[in-house]
């Protein structure tokens, strides 16, 4: 029997085709879509219609205005939330039909089975999302003339697609690591929430008029969906989907995985350190750049940002300020072991939620977090600058004694942070997502107990007891 | 789209499948181990074990669904890890879940699959239709899938497994769902299948399926081969030298005592004996002569059938008493 050779997009291809047929005869997947494509827009256009009617009445055409562009994405996003039922059904539905097997002994490559069901996830919602948002406009030029800006369409077509693709590579990343549509389904508010976030932070958005914004979801959207292809695909292996079950929820494996990348090989506390300093801080080293130059860009920013949002020039008055700072001393209880204690839980709390934030974003939450008080240095620095004071003098005597180990701190904790993000995105060959990501805790752990919690500590005490004392030595002379 | 047969330097043919201290880990769970096989093309080798053995792991590891955490596999000469698309289209597999898609009907079903393995459409055609009428399938092409009976589903899936021709078939359990009528059907069919070019494994726990079926038995228990060989070396090996039985016509009168050398008495009954033969080949005619001589009239001599069953549990019994 004679066979051409297998090229990665008709694979592709073949896989889609026969999910797209499958999905077209399941009438539980067509209702909803044929309702989203042609009741729900209609309906949407009588709303405009009303809206726009009664609005004008009181003069409150803004409203309209907003109005019917907002419903314009709304009529493009209930479609392609079916992607995600889809895509959450894609690899999970096949495992529990047992019908993943066969497919695993073809030719086809990991690649090819993936993109195929992603293609597949999608395709059938953002059609019908498509035309959905054309039957919109259509009745909407019928009745009201109205006609959207160019750059408008774009950006909601643009912004239906990322969408729909980081539901659906979310989703299949969900559905790669469970063993049934149930777990799937429990699994799936990972994507549900943050979405509907996103919807209301979109609403929000266009409510306010400030379209431009919507360029920097549409491509903050590409870069989440191509962190997601990438970690997918990295996930998405035969061993992986045949190999174990993920459902079974195992404590001693959460300990075992925790504890490996927490401990080690290390047998002392000594070499622990070792450890910590000789191997999981040079691993590390790539994130501690990223953190580097993430504060340096905040303290720029800051800085600049002083010329265009400039505070009162008297505010910088050194009277003024040797004031403010005498009243600081006594108000934050510095020069006391009450504010050390105060100073020290207030980074340490700052440090934990960056770190949960993190934990959930593949560590960007984490940076854009530390970048900020970085950022208001630079704003304050920016603003001594331009009331004619010295800012480095000014920086040295109020920042530097306790930044000295502080930003250290926040860089190492930031670059525990993004690691513990890259650990999702960087498997090491055969080992799953939960065992990668409990390990990266484990280091995580590791840096923060080794390193930034002695740090942030010592950064208290300088702050609480020496900071204070060498800006009132250095401030005294401040013109 | 069986390939000729692969000739290795020395002339030898290298064999259409070949293991070497096989092995796969998933964790702390030790699934294969030290499993080396070796399947000449022409050959059926059943991989008999109880549940849980790891028949399935080996055979996925030969499909180059999972890979080895130890040792290695080559299918037609080509390593499963380093040429896993290629080996894939070289392997056909009936897996123990036929796994079908039941919105679909039988020849959409298969030109899916042929459409995967870049088959044309036209050979796809016609060798689907040859193969569900060898099954017994073409009456139900116009049915859903979904509708299909437990039976009619595992042959689809066989003829799935079947649709490039491959070199290599592996089979999971082929017979497990099925009916005596349909099972027979299967089993003839893979016996069908048989050729110079091609190589079969069976996995089972149905030792008459792979006493039928194959030409050489691997036992696998807890994953390791523990017992290789044709069923009739198997046997030798476990159960010791054939078992003949004589029958005479009136009483034995002492026919035992004119035993030759290399047959050995195991049971009397008044005109019966039964012995072992450790060459059944000179000890038999020896004994008809023997007999011959003492006047004894013969009524038959013939082996006592000893089934594969005995095989297998005396081997487990021997690995769990070790």
């Amino acid at each position: 029997m004679s066979s051409r050779e297998l090229s990665w997009l008709p694979g592709t291809l073949t896989v889609a085709r026969r999910e797209i047929r499958d999905q077209l005869r399941d009438w539980r997947i067509l209702t909803p879509i044929i309702l989203l494509t042609l009741f729900f827009p209609v309906l949407m256009n009588f709303t405009a219609n009303q809206a726009v009617q009664f609005v004008e009445r009181y003069g409150a055409d803004i409203i309209g205005d907003r109005l019917i562009p907002f419903l314009l994405m709304v009529v493009g996003f209930f479609p392609i939330s079916i992607s995600l039922v889809i895509a959450l059904e894609s690899f999970a539905g096949e495992r529990e039909r047992l019908s993943l097997e066969p497919l695993l002994a073809t030719p086809l490559t990991d690649g090819q089975l993936y993109f195929g069901k992603i293609i597949a996830s999608m395709l059938a919602p953002l059609g019908a999302a498509y035309l959905g948002i054309f039957v919109y406009l259509i009745g909407l030029f019928w009745r009201l003339g109205w006609q959207p800006p160019l750059p408008l369409l774009v950006q909601i077509l643009l912004l239906t697609t990322a969408q729909s693709i980081v539901m659906v590579t979310g989703a299949v990343v969900i559905s790669s690591q469970t063993t049934s549509v149930r777990a799937a389904n429990l699994l799936a508010s990972f994507i549900i929430v943050p979405v509907s976030q996103l919807i209301i932070g979109e609403s929000l958005i266009m409510f306010w008029g400030r379209y431009s914004v919507l360029w920097w979801i549409v491509a903050a959207l590409v870069l989440v969906a191509i962190v997601l292809v990438r970690m997918g695909l990295h996930l998405f292996n035969r061993e992986q989907l045949l190999g174990r079950d993920f459902d079974d929820f195992d404590l001693k494996w959460v300990k075992r995985s925790f504890w490996t990348g927490f401990r080690g090989r290390a047998e002392s506390i000594a070499g622990w350190y070792r450890e910590l300093l000789g191997e999981t801080l040079p691993q590390a080293r790539g994130s501690i750049l990223i953190m580097i130059l993430a504060l340096l860009v905040a303290y720029w920013v800051g800085y600049r940002a002083a010329s265009e949002f400039a505070l009162p020039s008297d505010l910088f008055r050194a009277d003024r300020l040797q004031g403010a700072l005498g009243n600081e001393l006594s108000s934050f209880g510095l020069l006391t072991a009450r504010g050390w204690l105060w100073v020290a839980w207030n980074n340490i709390r700052a440090l934990g939620l960056a770190s949960v934030l993190g934990a959930f974003t593949f560590g960007v939450a984490a940076v854009v977090l530390l970048m900020t008080p970085i950022g208001i240095v630079g704003y304050f620095a920016g603003n001594f600058a331009l009331a004619g004071g010295n800012a480095s003098r000014v920086l040295g005597g109020l920042v530097l004694p306790h930044a000295l180990l502080e930003v250290p701190a926040a860089i190492l904790a930031g670059a525990a942070i993004v690691q513990l993000g890259l650990a999702a995105l960087s498997l090491p060959k055969g080992s799953s997502l939960g065992a990668s990501w409990l390990e990266a805790l484990g280091k995580w752990a590791r840096l923060n107990l080794g390193l930034v919690l002695p740090l942030i500590l010592a950064a208290a005490a300088i702050e609480v007891f020496v900071t204070p004392r060498v800006a009132m030595a250095l401030l005294a002379g401040v013109p | 789209m069986v390939p000729p047969a692969i000739m290795r330097g020395d002339g030898a043919m290298t064999p259409l499948i070949e293991t070497l201290e096989l092995g796969k880990r998933f964790g702390s769970l030790v699934a294969v181990d030290q499993v080396s096989l070796r399947v000449e093309a022409g050959e059926v080798l059943a991989l008999l074990g109880p549940n849980g053995a790891g028949k399935t792991t080996t055979i996925r590891m030969l499909a180059s669904i999972l890979g080895p955490t130890q040792g290695w596999v080559r299918i037609a000469g080509l390593d499963t890890v380093a040429h896993a698309s290629q080996v894939r289209r070289q392997v056909g597999m009936l897996t123990e879940h036929h796994g079908l898609y039941t919105r679909m009907k039988a020849m959409e079903y298969l030109a899916f699959f042929g459409e995967i393995y870049r088959l044309r459409p036209e050979s796809v055609e016609e060798r689907a239709y040859s193969l569900l009428d060898r099954l017994g399938l073409s009456e139900t092409i116009e049915l859903r899938l979904g509708a299909y009976s437990k039976g009619m589903r595992q042959k689809l899936a066989m003829a799935r497994a079947l649709l490039h021709d491959p070199a290599v078939l592996l089979l999971d359990e082929p017979t497990s769902a099925m009916d005596p009528e349909s099972a027979r059907l299967v089993r003839e069919s893979i016996r069908g299948l048989r050729s110079g070019n091609r190589a079969i494994v069976v996995c089972t726990h149905n030792l008459h399926e792979a006493e039928t079926l194959a030409d050489r038995i691997a036992v696998i228990r807890k994953g390791r081969i523990v017992a290789q060989g044709s069923p009739e070396e198997l046997k030798r090996e476990f159960l010791g030298s054939p078992i003949m039985e004589l029958r005479v016509a009136g009483s034995l009168d002492g026919a035992a005592r004119l035993l030759p050398h290399g047959a050995t008495l195991r049971e009397t009954g008044p005109n019966w004996l039964r012995f072992q033969a450790e060459d059944p080949e000179t000890v038999n005619p020896a004994v008809v002569r023997a007999m011959g001589m003492a006047g004894i009239e013969i009524v038959t001599l013939s082996e006592i059938g000893r089934s594969l069953e005995e095989v297998y549990l005396s081997v487990m019994q021997s690995e769990r008493s070790n």
